[in-house]
Protein backbone atom coordinates (compact mmCIF):
# COMPACT_ATOMS: atom_id res chain seq x y z
CA UNK A 1 0.00 0.00 0.00
CA UNK A 2 1.24 3.58 -0.84
CA UNK A 3 -0.88 6.21 1.23
CA UNK A 4 -0.54 9.98 0.70
CA UNK A 5 -1.03 12.40 3.31
CA UNK A 6 -2.76 15.70 1.98
CA UNK A 7 -1.71 18.74 3.36
CA UNK A 8 -3.83 21.88 3.26
CA UNK A 9 -2.76 25.45 4.59
CA UNK A 10 -3.50 25.10 8.58
CA UNK A 11 -3.48 20.78 8.42
CA UNK A 12 -1.66 19.70 11.75
CA UNK A 13 -2.12 16.44 12.17
CA UNK A 14 -0.69 15.21 8.72
CA UNK A 15 2.85 14.48 10.34
CA UNK A 16 0.73 12.44 13.16
CA UNK A 17 -0.78 10.67 10.21
CA UNK A 18 2.48 10.67 8.27
CA UNK A 19 4.06 9.07 11.17
CA UNK A 20 1.06 6.42 11.76
CA UNK A 21 1.08 5.03 8.26
CA UNK A 22 4.95 5.06 7.79
CA UNK A 23 6.59 4.31 10.98
CA UNK A 24 4.02 2.34 12.80
CA UNK A 25 2.21 0.90 10.68
CA UNK A 26 5.24 0.07 7.82
CA UNK A 27 3.46 1.74 4.53
CA UNK A 28 5.30 4.10 2.27
CA UNK A 29 3.76 7.48 2.58
CA UNK A 30 3.95 10.68 1.06
CA UNK A 31 2.76 13.90 1.49
CA UNK A 32 0.19 15.76 -1.00
CA UNK A 33 0.13 19.24 -1.43
CA UNK A 34 -3.00 21.06 -1.81
CA UNK A 35 -2.36 23.10 -5.10
CA UNK A 36 -0.70 19.53 -6.72
CA UNK A 37 -2.84 17.46 -9.02
CA UNK A 38 -0.97 14.34 -8.97
CA UNK A 39 -1.65 11.45 -7.07
CA UNK A 40 1.93 9.94 -6.89
CA UNK A 41 -0.01 6.73 -7.84
CA UNK A 42 -1.13 6.30 -4.13
CA UNK A 43 -3.86 3.58 -2.75
CA UNK A 44 -5.02 5.54 0.28
CA UNK A 45 -5.58 9.11 0.47
CA UNK A 46 -5.83 10.71 4.22
CA UNK A 47 -7.21 14.10 4.46
CA UNK A 48 -5.63 15.03 8.02
CA UNK A 49 -7.18 16.95 11.00
CA UNK A 50 -6.41 20.79 11.48
CA UNK A 51 -7.56 23.95 10.49
CA UNK A 52 -7.37 23.46 6.43
CA UNK A 53 -7.94 27.41 5.28
CA UNK A 54 -7.95 28.71 8.64
CA UNK A 55 -11.95 27.18 8.95
CA UNK A 56 -13.21 30.42 6.98
CA UNK A 57 -16.36 30.01 6.19
CA UNK A 58 -17.42 26.58 7.07
CA UNK A 59 -14.96 24.10 7.91
CA UNK A 60 -14.08 22.59 5.13
CA UNK A 61 -15.76 24.72 2.70
CA UNK A 62 -12.66 26.19 1.18
CA UNK A 63 -10.46 22.82 0.70
CA UNK A 64 -13.49 21.53 -1.40
CA UNK A 65 -12.30 23.98 -4.14
CA UNK A 66 -9.14 23.39 -3.95
CA UNK A 67 -6.79 21.10 -6.85
CA UNK A 68 -6.00 18.15 -4.71
CA UNK A 69 -9.48 17.56 -3.86
CA UNK A 70 -10.66 18.01 -7.19
CA UNK A 71 -8.30 14.79 -8.09
CA UNK A 72 -9.15 13.17 -4.95
CA UNK A 73 -13.11 13.21 -6.06
CA UNK A 74 -12.10 11.84 -9.08
CA UNK A 75 -9.73 8.95 -7.71
CA UNK A 76 -12.52 8.07 -5.06
CA UNK A 77 -15.20 7.81 -7.95
CA UNK A 78 -12.79 5.30 -9.17
CA UNK A 79 -13.04 2.94 -6.36
CA UNK A 80 -9.89 4.87 -4.79
CA UNK A 81 -9.52 4.64 -0.82
CA UNK A 82 -9.84 7.70 1.40
CA UNK A 83 -10.16 8.50 5.00
CA UNK A 84 -11.18 11.56 6.58
CA UNK A 85 -10.04 12.37 9.92
CA UNK A 86 -11.60 15.19 12.05
CA UNK A 87 -11.55 18.39 9.21
CA UNK A 88 -10.54 15.22 6.55
CA UNK A 89 -14.38 14.13 7.46
CA UNK A 90 -15.49 18.35 7.38
CA UNK A 91 -13.57 18.00 3.88
CA UNK A 92 -15.25 14.90 3.11
CA UNK A 93 -18.90 15.97 3.52
CA UNK A 94 -18.44 19.56 1.99
CA UNK A 95 -17.21 18.44 -1.05
CA UNK A 96 -20.01 15.70 -1.10
CA UNK A 97 -18.00 12.57 -0.98
CA UNK A 98 -19.96 11.35 2.20
CA UNK A 99 -23.75 12.48 3.23
CA UNK A 100 -24.45 15.23 5.84
CA UNK A 101 -22.32 17.91 7.53
CA UNK A 102 -20.80 18.67 10.59
CA UNK A 103 -21.96 21.61 12.77
CA UNK A 104 -20.76 22.92 15.79
CA UNK A 105 -21.02 20.74 18.95
CA UNK A 106 -24.30 21.46 21.02
CA UNK A 107 -22.24 22.87 23.82
CA UNK A 108 -20.79 25.23 21.88
CA UNK A 109 -17.17 23.97 23.30
CA UNK A 110 -14.06 22.53 21.85
CA UNK A 111 -13.85 19.05 23.00
CA UNK A 112 -10.37 17.45 23.56
CA UNK A 113 -10.45 13.99 25.27
CA UNK A 114 -10.80 10.10 24.85
CA UNK A 115 -14.22 8.88 23.98
CA UNK A 116 -15.88 5.86 23.82
CA UNK A 117 -16.61 4.18 19.92
CA UNK A 118 -18.58 1.32 19.33
CA UNK A 119 -17.29 -0.11 16.18
CA UNK A 120 -21.15 -0.93 14.64
CA UNK A 121 -19.42 -1.79 10.62
CA UNK A 122 -16.33 -4.51 10.77
CA UNK A 123 -16.69 -5.19 6.95
CA UNK A 124 -15.07 -1.78 5.87
CA UNK A 125 -11.15 -2.01 4.10
CA UNK A 126 -10.70 0.53 7.06
CA UNK A 127 -12.53 -1.45 10.17
CA UNK A 128 -11.94 -4.97 9.59
CA UNK A 129 -9.66 -6.13 12.55
CA UNK A 130 -12.19 -5.00 14.87
CA UNK A 131 -15.06 -7.26 16.59
CA UNK A 132 -18.20 -6.29 15.58
CA UNK A 133 -19.82 -4.55 18.30
CA UNK A 134 -16.37 -3.91 19.98
CA UNK A 135 -15.74 -0.31 21.95
CA UNK A 136 -12.88 1.26 20.99
CA UNK A 137 -10.98 4.17 22.96
CA UNK A 138 -9.75 7.13 19.91
CA UNK A 139 -9.51 10.59 21.06
CA UNK A 140 -11.82 13.74 19.68
CA UNK A 141 -10.06 17.32 19.46
CA UNK A 142 -13.30 19.59 17.63
CA UNK A 143 -15.36 22.01 17.86
CA UNK A 144 -18.00 21.35 14.97
CA UNK A 145 -17.83 17.21 14.99
CA UNK A 146 -21.87 17.29 15.47
CA UNK A 147 -23.31 15.79 12.83
CA UNK A 148 -26.20 16.24 10.87
CA UNK A 149 -28.51 14.72 8.44
CA UNK A 150 -32.32 14.65 7.75
CA UNK A 151 -34.12 11.62 9.03
CA UNK A 152 -34.15 10.29 5.24
CA UNK A 153 -30.37 9.97 4.82
CA UNK A 154 -30.23 9.06 8.63
CA UNK A 155 -32.42 5.95 7.63
CA UNK A 156 -30.44 5.63 4.49
CA UNK A 157 -27.37 5.33 6.12
CA UNK A 158 -29.01 3.02 8.82
CA UNK A 159 -30.23 0.70 6.25
CA UNK A 160 -26.74 0.75 4.32
CA UNK A 161 -24.68 0.00 7.39
CA UNK A 162 -22.92 3.13 6.45
CA UNK A 163 -22.82 3.76 10.24
CA UNK A 164 -19.07 2.96 11.02
CA UNK A 165 -18.66 4.47 14.72
CA UNK A 166 -21.26 5.38 17.41
CA UNK A 167 -20.40 7.03 20.80
CA UNK A 168 -20.74 5.23 23.39
CA UNK A 169 -20.35 4.41 27.32
CA UNK A 170 -18.06 1.63 28.44
CA UNK A 171 -20.65 -0.96 28.14
CA UNK A 172 -21.22 0.21 24.14
CA UNK A 173 -24.47 1.83 24.89
CA UNK A 174 -25.43 4.57 22.04
CA UNK A 175 -27.59 7.25 24.33
CA UNK A 176 -27.25 10.93 24.60
CA UNK A 177 -25.27 10.68 27.87
CA UNK A 178 -22.68 9.31 26.09
CA UNK A 179 -23.18 12.03 23.16
CA UNK A 180 -19.71 14.77 23.64
CA UNK A 181 -21.48 16.69 20.86
CA UNK A 182 -24.99 16.33 19.74
CA UNK A 183 -24.30 14.14 16.82
CA UNK A 184 -27.51 12.68 15.38
CA UNK A 185 -27.33 9.06 16.30
CA UNK A 186 -24.57 9.14 18.48
CA UNK A 187 -22.77 9.33 14.99
CA UNK A 188 -18.97 9.39 14.95
CA UNK A 189 -18.20 8.05 11.83
CA UNK A 190 -19.66 6.84 8.38
CA UNK A 191 -18.74 5.05 5.30
CA UNK A 192 -19.93 5.92 1.53
CA UNK A 193 -22.36 3.57 0.34
CA UNK A 194 -19.35 1.75 -2.23
CA UNK A 195 -17.31 1.16 1.09
CA UNK A 196 -14.05 2.94 -0.20
CA UNK A 197 -14.57 6.40 1.42
CA UNK A 198 -14.52 6.84 5.52
CA UNK A 199 -15.24 10.03 7.75
CA UNK A 200 -14.91 10.31 10.88
CA UNK A 201 -14.27 12.67 14.22
CA UNK A 202 -11.90 11.03 16.16
CA UNK A 203 -8.31 11.04 15.69
CA UNK A 204 -7.19 7.06 15.10
CA UNK A 205 -3.22 8.59 14.24
CA UNK A 206 -3.06 10.01 17.99
CA UNK A 207 -3.59 6.50 19.28
CA UNK A 208 -2.16 4.29 17.30
CA UNK A 209 0.87 3.21 19.55
CA UNK A 210 1.70 1.34 22.52
CA UNK A 211 3.21 4.36 24.55
CA UNK A 212 -0.35 6.19 23.87
CA UNK A 213 -3.15 5.89 26.90
CA UNK A 214 -4.79 3.21 23.78
CA UNK A 215 -3.11 1.48 21.29
CA UNK A 216 -7.14 1.31 19.63
CA UNK A 217 -6.52 3.70 16.54
CA UNK A 218 -3.67 1.43 15.09
CA UNK A 219 -5.60 -1.16 13.81
CA UNK A 220 -7.67 0.94 11.43
CA UNK A 221 -4.40 2.02 9.78
CA UNK A 222 -3.56 -1.74 10.04
CA UNK A 223 -6.88 -2.92 8.41
CA UNK A 224 -6.26 -0.52 5.40
CA UNK A 225 -2.82 -1.79 4.62
CA UNK A 226 -4.08 -5.02 5.09
CA UNK A 227 -6.84 -4.78 3.02
CA UNK A 228 -4.97 -2.82 0.15
CA UNK A 229 -2.04 -5.35 0.93
CA UNK A 230 1.90 -4.61 -0.09
CA UNK A 231 2.89 -3.88 3.68
CA UNK A 232 5.41 -5.09 5.74
CA UNK B 1 -24.02 48.88 -5.89
CA UNK B 2 -23.94 45.65 -3.50
CA UNK B 3 -25.33 41.98 -3.52
CA UNK B 4 -26.25 41.11 -0.24
CA UNK B 5 -26.42 37.23 0.43
CA UNK B 6 -28.00 36.24 3.63
CA UNK B 7 -27.35 32.80 5.03
CA UNK B 8 -28.84 31.11 7.81
CA UNK B 9 -29.82 27.33 9.31
CA UNK B 10 -32.68 26.09 7.77
CA UNK B 11 -35.63 25.64 9.95
CA UNK B 12 -35.54 22.39 12.68
CA UNK B 13 -32.02 22.36 12.43
CA UNK B 14 -30.57 23.19 16.24
CA UNK B 15 -28.53 26.48 16.46
CA UNK B 16 -26.93 26.00 19.64
CA UNK B 17 -25.43 29.72 19.03
CA UNK B 18 -28.79 31.42 18.59
CA UNK B 19 -30.26 29.75 21.92
CA UNK B 20 -27.13 31.21 23.93
CA UNK B 21 -28.20 34.36 22.29
CA UNK B 22 -31.61 34.00 23.48
CA UNK B 23 -31.29 33.10 26.95
CA UNK B 24 -28.46 36.10 27.34
CA UNK B 25 -31.44 38.16 25.91
CA UNK B 26 -33.60 36.88 28.70
CA UNK B 27 -31.29 37.03 31.69
CA UNK B 28 -30.76 40.48 30.29
CA UNK B 29 -34.29 40.91 31.58
CA UNK B 30 -35.52 41.43 27.89
CA UNK B 31 -38.22 39.04 27.62
CA UNK B 32 -39.80 40.24 23.84
CA UNK B 33 -37.99 37.35 22.30
CA UNK B 34 -39.14 33.81 22.16
CA UNK B 35 -36.23 32.51 19.38
CA UNK B 36 -32.80 33.85 17.81
CA UNK B 37 -31.68 32.13 15.18
CA UNK B 38 -27.77 32.94 13.64
CA UNK B 39 -26.84 33.18 10.09
CA UNK B 40 -23.82 34.92 8.06
CA UNK B 41 -24.15 38.28 5.79
CA UNK B 42 -21.90 38.59 2.92
CA UNK B 43 -21.85 42.00 1.10
CA UNK B 44 -20.78 41.82 -2.50
CA UNK B 45 -19.30 44.83 -4.36
CA UNK B 46 -21.00 44.33 -8.54
CA UNK B 47 -21.24 46.66 -11.43
CA UNK B 48 -25.06 45.74 -11.67
CA UNK B 49 -27.02 42.71 -11.04
CA UNK B 50 -26.76 40.87 -14.11
CA UNK B 51 -24.14 38.78 -12.68
CA UNK B 52 -27.52 37.18 -10.33
CA UNK B 53 -27.43 33.32 -12.07
CA UNK B 54 -23.43 33.23 -11.30
CA UNK B 55 -24.39 34.22 -7.54
CA UNK B 56 -26.66 31.65 -7.29
CA UNK B 57 -24.03 29.30 -8.30
CA UNK B 58 -21.67 30.23 -5.73
CA UNK B 59 -24.09 30.54 -3.12
CA UNK B 60 -25.28 27.37 -3.81
CA UNK B 61 -21.63 25.71 -3.89
CA UNK B 62 -19.94 28.50 -1.60
CA UNK B 63 -21.16 30.25 0.66
CA UNK B 64 -23.83 28.28 2.04
CA UNK B 65 -23.93 24.40 2.60
CA UNK B 66 -27.72 23.53 1.33
CA UNK B 67 -27.66 20.16 3.73
CA UNK B 68 -28.12 22.62 6.19
CA UNK B 69 -28.23 26.43 5.64
CA UNK B 70 -30.46 28.81 3.19
CA UNK B 71 -29.89 31.66 1.46
CA UNK B 72 -31.32 34.87 -0.09
CA UNK B 73 -30.09 37.29 -2.37
CA UNK B 74 -31.02 40.91 -2.50
CA UNK B 75 -29.06 44.02 -4.52
CA UNK B 76 -29.07 46.98 -3.21
CA UNK B 77 -26.74 50.08 -2.10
Amino acid sequence: MKAGVVVFPGSNCDHDCYHALKHVTGAETVFLWHKDTDLQGVDLVVFPGGFSYGDYLRCGAIAKFSPIVNEVIKFANNGGHVLGICNGFQVLTESGLLPGALMKNRGLKFLCKYVNLRVDNTDTPFTNMYAAGEVVRIPIAHMEGNYYIDADGLKSLEDNNQVVFRYCDHNGTAEDDSNPNGAVGNIAGIINEKGNVLGMMPHPERCAESVMETRDGYFMFESVAKFIGGCR
Amino acid sequence: MKAKVYVKLKNGVLDPQGQTILSSMQRMGYDFASDVRMGKFFEIEVKDDSCKADLEKIAQSMLANPIIEEYSIEFGE
